[in-house]
C-alpha cells in the first residue's frame, strides 16, 4: 500500500517536473510550503502575548507548555517520573513553587539537553512570558517560593557595611562550594557548583530560597531576605573591583598560579635555554695561519 | 694516569667485542664568525654593550615608577590594562632589567668569550688497594694510641658528657606543654544550649528548616551569656584566644532531610528532630572545616582531602582518607521551638590523637 502510493506520488512529481523545467519552480513551492506552515502555526497555535493574562489563563497556558516541553521528564502533572531501578528520572514539582522554574528555566538549566550528572547553564529556550506561565502552573501544583519581587533582591545603594557582613555571611556559608570569590569548584561525580560571576541578583536569590540540584535549602527564615541581599551586595562588589594585583587566573588560589607558574614560565625560560644552546653560527672558512 | 687506564681497558674491550657502533669521536672544531671576522666581532661587542645600557635604562625606569606611581592612601590607584600601575611599571621594568642582563651575558658568552671544547674522562669509583689499606692502617694506629680501648674511664665519662647533651633539649620541649589533658575530649556545647547561626547569631527554630537546608551554626554561649534553663551557673561570653579556639572546635552544620532517607545508628533514633540533624564542622581527617553538602545525596564533601560523610548515615566515613565517622550532635527542641542541644558531642571532634586512638 505504501510503496504504491510513494510509486504514485514519484509519477505525479516526474510528470510535473517534465513539464515545467523553470528553475524557480522548486524555490517557489518551498516558500508556498513554508508559507502555508506559517499561518497554519499562526492560525492554530496558541497567542503567547495576548495582553494580560488573568492568572487561571496563565496556569493553563502554562500547563500546555509544561505538557510540550517537560512532562517527558517530570511527568503529566509534575508529579516526577520514577525509573523501573528506583531512580530519579526527573524529580516531582509539587511544592517547589515558582521561583524554582524560574531559576531553572530563566538560566536555560531546564529543559535539560540530555541526562547527565548536572544540568549546565544554557541558552534560555522560554520567552519571558513562558517561563511566567510555567511558574504560575508549577506553583498552582503546591505551595512553593514564589517569584521574588525586585525589591526583595535589588542591592543598589548598598554601602559597605551590607557588603562587609555579606561577605562575612558568604565565607560562612557559600565559600565551600562557590570559592571564596564565587569562581565556583568541583563537586564528587562530575557535579559542580558554578561559577557566580555575572549571574543575575534574581538568580542568585532564587537559588539560594530554592536551592536548585545538589545545592542546599537557604530559606527566607533562616537567611533571612536581608542577609541574602547583604551576600548579592557582596559578589556584585567582586564582580566591580578591577583586579590591581595582576592576572586573577579566575580566581581559583594556588591551583590555576602554580600551574601557571610551571608550565607557561617556567616552560618558556626552558624552550629558552634550549633554543640558545641549539643556535651558534659557525663558519666553514678556516681561520687564517691555524689550518 | 687515570685517562690512560681508562683508554687501555677500553681498547681492550672492543678487542674482545666489537663495537657494533663505532666512535665518531669529536666533530670537527669550526671557528664562529666573530672569530674570523673582526667586523662581525665588533658587531657583537656592541650588541651587548647595548644590551647593558638598555638595562640600566629600565632599572632607572623601575625608581622613577616607583615615586612616579602615588598609591600611598589612595582606595582606587591608577589603572593600566585593568591592573594596577604601579605593579605593571614596577614589575615590567625590573623583568625587562634583568632579562637584558642574562641575555647580554649570554651573548657575551657565546660570541667574544673562549671556544675551547674540553673534555675530563671520568674516575674509576673505587680507590686503589694501596689506599684502602693505608685508611685502614691509620685508624687501627689511631685507636691504639688514643688508649680509648685501654682507658675506660675515659671512654665511660665522655659518652656520659655526650648523653646529658640529650637533657637541655628535653627541658626545652618541655615549653611545648602543658598536655591538654581532657580538653580535646570536650567542646563548649552542653545541655540545652541553643543552636544559633554562625555571623548572625540568631536562634533557629525547628520549623523553619525545610528538606534540604543547610545551616552553618555555632553554640549560642558565643553570642549571649548562657544561664542552663534549670538553673545553674551562667556561662560568660569567651573572649580573646580561648573564644577562638572554642569556637573552632564547636563549629555545627545543622541539615535537613526527608526523615525516611536517614537511617540512625543504634541510641541515635532520638538525636534528631523531625529529620533535622547537626554534626561537627571539623573533618576528622586534619581538622578542616567542612560544609559542601549535597542536598540530594546527602553527602558532606571535605574541599580539602575529599573524604566524603554521608549524614544520612550517621556520619558514616563513605571515601576518601578520614578515620573516623562525623561526630554528631544530639539534639532536641525547647518549650519555644528552637534548636538546642541535649549534650556535648559524645566523642572527640576533629582528627585522630593518640589516646583517641
Amino acid at each position: 500500500m505504501r510503496l504504491r502510493l510513494k510509486s504514485t506520488a514519484s509519477r505525479v512529481a516526474g510528470a510535473v517536473s517534465r513539464r515545467r523545467r523553470s528553475r524557480f519552480a522548486a524555490p517557489a513551492v518551498l516558500l508556498i510550503g513554508l508559507l502555508a506552515t506559517g499561518a497554519t502555526y499562526y492560525a492554530v497555535s496558541p497567542a503567547s502575548a495576548s495582553g494580560s493574562d488573568s492568572s487561571t489563563d496563565a496556569v493553563a497556558k502554562g500547563r500546555n507548555l509544561f505538557l510540550v516541553g517537560c512532562a517527558s521528564c517530570h511527568g503529566q502533572n509534575g508529579e516526577g517520573i520514577v525509573t523501573k531501578r528506583g531512580k530519579n528520572y526527573g524529580p516531582s514539582l509539587i511544592g517547589v513553587g515558582g521561583a524554582a522554574v524560574d531559576f531553572q528555566v530563566g538560566t536555560g538549566r531546564m529543559p535539560m539537553a540530555a541526562p547527565g550528572p548536572q544540568a549546565p547553564e544554557k541558552k534560555v529556550t522560554y520567552s519571558k512570558t513562558e517561563i511566567s506561565q510555567l511558574a504560575a502552573y508549577v506553583a498552582s501544583l503546591g505551595p512553593g517560593e514564589s517569584v521574588p519581587s525586585k525589591s526583595d533582591y535589588d542591592t543598589s545603594g548598598y554601602g559597605t557595611e551590607s557588603i562587609r557582613r555579606g561577605g562575612e555571611l558568604f565565607r560562612t556559608n557559600c565559600t565551600a562550594c562557590h570559592n571564596f570569590a564565587g569562581s565556583g569548584g568541583a563537586l564528587p561525580g562530575g557535579k559542580y557548583a558554578p561559577k557566580l560571576v555575572g549571574v543575575s541578583s534574581k538568580h542568585i536569590y532564587e537559588a539560594l530560597l530554592t536551592g536548585p540540584q545538589q545545592m542546599p535549602v537557604f530559606s527566607n527564615d533562616v537567611l533571612t531576605p536581608q542577609d541574602k541581599r547583604d551576600i548579592i551586595s557582596y559578589l556584585k562588589k567582586n564582580e566591580r573591583t578591577q583586579g590591581y594585583g595582576g592576572f586573577s587566573m579566575g580566581a581559583l588560589g594556588p591551583v590555576s598560579e602554580g600551574m601557571f607558574a610551571w608550565l607557561a614560565g617556567i616552560g618558556v625560560l626552558v624552550g629558552f635555554a634550549v633554543w640558545i644552546a641549539s643556535h651558534t653560527a659557525r663558519v666553514r672558512k678556516r681561520e687564517e695561519g691555524t689550518s | 694516569m687515570s685517562i690512560d687506564h681508562e683508554q687501555r681497558t677500553g681498547s681492550e674491550l672492543v678487542a674482545a667485542e666489537p663495537d657494533p657502533v663505532p666512535d665518531p669521536g669529536m666533530e670537527e672544531h669550526l671557528p664562529r664568525p666573530t672569530d674570523v671576522d673582526p667586523i662581525a666581532e665588533r658587531r657583537a661587542e656592541r650588541q651587548v654593550a647595548t644590551l647593558f645600557g638598555l638595562s640600566v635604562l629600565f632599572t632607572l625606569g623601575f625608581c622613577v615608577a616607583y615615586f612616579a606611581i602615588k598609591i600611598k592612601g589612595r582606595t582606587d590607584p591608577p589603572h593600566i590594562f585593568g591592573w594596577g600601575a604601579s605593579n605593571v611599571a614596577l614589575g615590567g621594568c625590573l623583568g625587562i632589567a634583568l632579562l637584558l642582563i642574562g641575555t647580554g651575558a649570554i651573548l657575551w658568552a657565546r660570541k667574544l668569550m673562549g671556544d675551547h671544547e674540553i673534555m675530563e674522562m671520568r674516575h674509576p669509583a673505587r680507590s686503589s688497594d694501596e689506599d684502602r689499606e693505608e685508611a685502614l692502617s691509620a685508624l687501627s694506629l689511631g685507636t691504639e694510641e688514643s688508649g680509648i680501648a685501654r682507658r675506660p674511664l675515659i671512654r665511660n665519662s665522655m659518652l656520659a658528657a655526650m648523653g646529658a647533651l640529650g637533657l637541655p633539649a628535653i627541658v626545652a620541649l618541655r615549653d611545648l606543654g602543658p598536655l591538654p589533658g581532657k580538653k580535646l575530649f570536650h567542646t563548649v556545647w552542653t545541655e540545652d544550649m541553643p543552636i544559633v547561626q554562625d555571623v548572625t547569631g540568631t536562634k533557629i527554630k525547628a520549623s523553619d528548616m525545610q528538606v534540604g537546608q543547610l545551616v552553618n551554626a555555632e553554640p549560642g554561649v558565643f553570642y549571649d551569656a548562657f544561664t542552663p534553663p534549670g538553673g545553674g551557673t551562667t556561662v560568660e561570653v569567651p573572649e580573646g584566644v580561648t573564644a577562638q579556639e572554642d569556637r573552632a572546635k564547636a563549629a555545627i552544620v545543622v541539615v535537613r532531610m526527608d526523615p525516611d532517607a536517614i537511617t540512625p545508628a543504634k541510641g541515635r533514633a532520638d538525636w534528631g528532630v523531625n529529620g533535622i540533624l547537626v554534626f561537627s564542622k571539623i573533618c576528622t581527617h586534619v581538622g578542616c572545616p567542612i560544609s559542601l553538602w549535597e542536598q540530594q545525596t546527602h553527602h558532606l564533601l571535605c574541599p580539602c582531602h575529599q573524604s566524603t560523610f554521608d549524614l544520612a548515615d550517621n556520619g558514616k566515613v563513605i571515601f576518601g582518607p578520614a578515620g573516623h565517622a562525623l561526630p554528631q550532635l544530639p539534639i532536641k527542641v525547647d518549650e519555644d521551638g528552637y534548636l538546642v542541644a541535649q549534650s556535648d558531642f559524645t566523642e572527640p571532634v576533629g582528627p585522630s590523637f593518640w589516646e583517641r586512638g
